[in-house]
């Protein structure tokens, strides 16, 4: 099963270079996008129109959102038993110490700040795909709390793709 | 054009690991990667402790900017020393990252459950060995965003308000 980014943005600018970024660099990535605090929590629990969703290796999150902000999505996911072990990376337009802070105080795995330039941009998405997707060692994927029935299907389905 | 990654900003890493030959390959590697890094080793999780909240010897000692945290150690194991790291509320923020020869998934998913930042098994090749630190020092150290940036003096961070191992 190719690897699953879970990428919470809602600037629609931003979005389209991080999923152009990634074509680039690792077309293998399957980048799901949500654009708000409330659907990526509704995405990460398989509710409502994800109950299908897959439980992503990596997320990737904005800190200012609409509706449930990113702190607060971070807050949730760090001190969910089934959650917390998602490495979850701050990719944000904010530089502001105190961001960096309350972040790394709310278990962030890491902080990352967005360039403004499309070639800068490119380059961290390629530095967040040689870092954390290739290199660090994440936890495998076994059952969380529902819903890992399915994905078992998708993963022969898709060692039978690779095969053929 | 990152603050992190200037030359003239000291960065301060501590490495904690009790295998002598590890700790030489780390140092070798950190020489290569990146000059202005200074490498604090301590070789168990006690004096690692004592290091991060400067006690006894290590009265003096700087905040490091990143922690490399090996898991099997004598007295006290990089998982205390992990749980201990990201249960303080001021040494929480250091990011931590375990460097070990486990590859263990029960030790990867307890590491990440503590909260660690990230995981990786050391490699056992010469060259796969400083290639990883020259990614963690080229990722962690010129890449990512760490807390108390742009301040020239990381020693007596905090926020003024909290000095309290001085």
């Amino acid at each position: 099963m190719p690897l699953q980014v879970l990428l919470v943005e809602d600037s629609p600018g931003d979005l389209r270079l991080t999923q152009e970024a990634f074509k680039v660099v690792n077309p293998f990535i399957q980048v799901h996008v949500v654009n708000d605090g409330v659907e990526a929590m509704a995405f990460l629990k398989h509710q409502g129109e994800y109950v299908d969703s897959t439980r992503p290796d990596l997320i990737l999150l904005d800190l200012n959102l609409p509706k449930m902000d990113g702190r607060q999505v971070l807050a949730q996911i760090k001190e969910d038993d089934g959650l917390k072990t998602i490495p979850t990376v701050i990719l944000t337009s904010s530089e502001a110490e105190a961001d960096v802070v309350k972040s790394y105080q709310l278990q962030a795995n890491c902080y990352l700040s967005k360039p403004l330039h499309f070639d800068a941009f490119y380059s961290l998405v390629k530095s967040i795909n040689d870092f954390w997707l290739s290199r660090v060692k994440l936890p495998q994927k076994k059952n969380d709390n529902n819903q890992e029935a399915k994905p078992e299907i998708d993963r022969t389905t898709s060692a039978e793709l690779r095969a053929g | 054009m990152h603050p992190n990654g200037g030359n003239n900003m000291a960065l301060e890493v501590l490495l904690v690991e009790d295998s002598p030959g590890d700790v030489r390959l780390t140092q070798e590697a950190f020489r290569t990667a990146n000059t202005s890094v200074h490498l604090h080793v301590t070789s168990d999780g006690v004096e690692a402790m004592a290091f991060l909240k400067r006690e006894g010897p290590y009265a003096g000692a700087p905040r490091p900017d990143l922690t490399l945290l090996d898991l099997n150690m004598p007295r006290m194991d990089g998982r205390e020393v992990l749980a201990r790291i990201k249960g303080d509320d001021s040494l929480k923020t250091i990011p931590t990252v375990i460097l070990t020869t486990s590859e263990a998934e029960e030790d990867i998913a307890k590491s990440y459950k503590l909260h660690a930042n990230c995981y990786f098994s050391k490699p056992v090749q010469l060259d796969a060995f400083e290639d990883l630190v020259k990614s963690i020092n080229n990722f962690w150290l010129a890449t990512a965003k760490l807390p108390g940036q742009g301040k020239t003096e990381h020693a007596g961070r905090g926020n003024g308000a909290e000095k309290k191992h001085s």
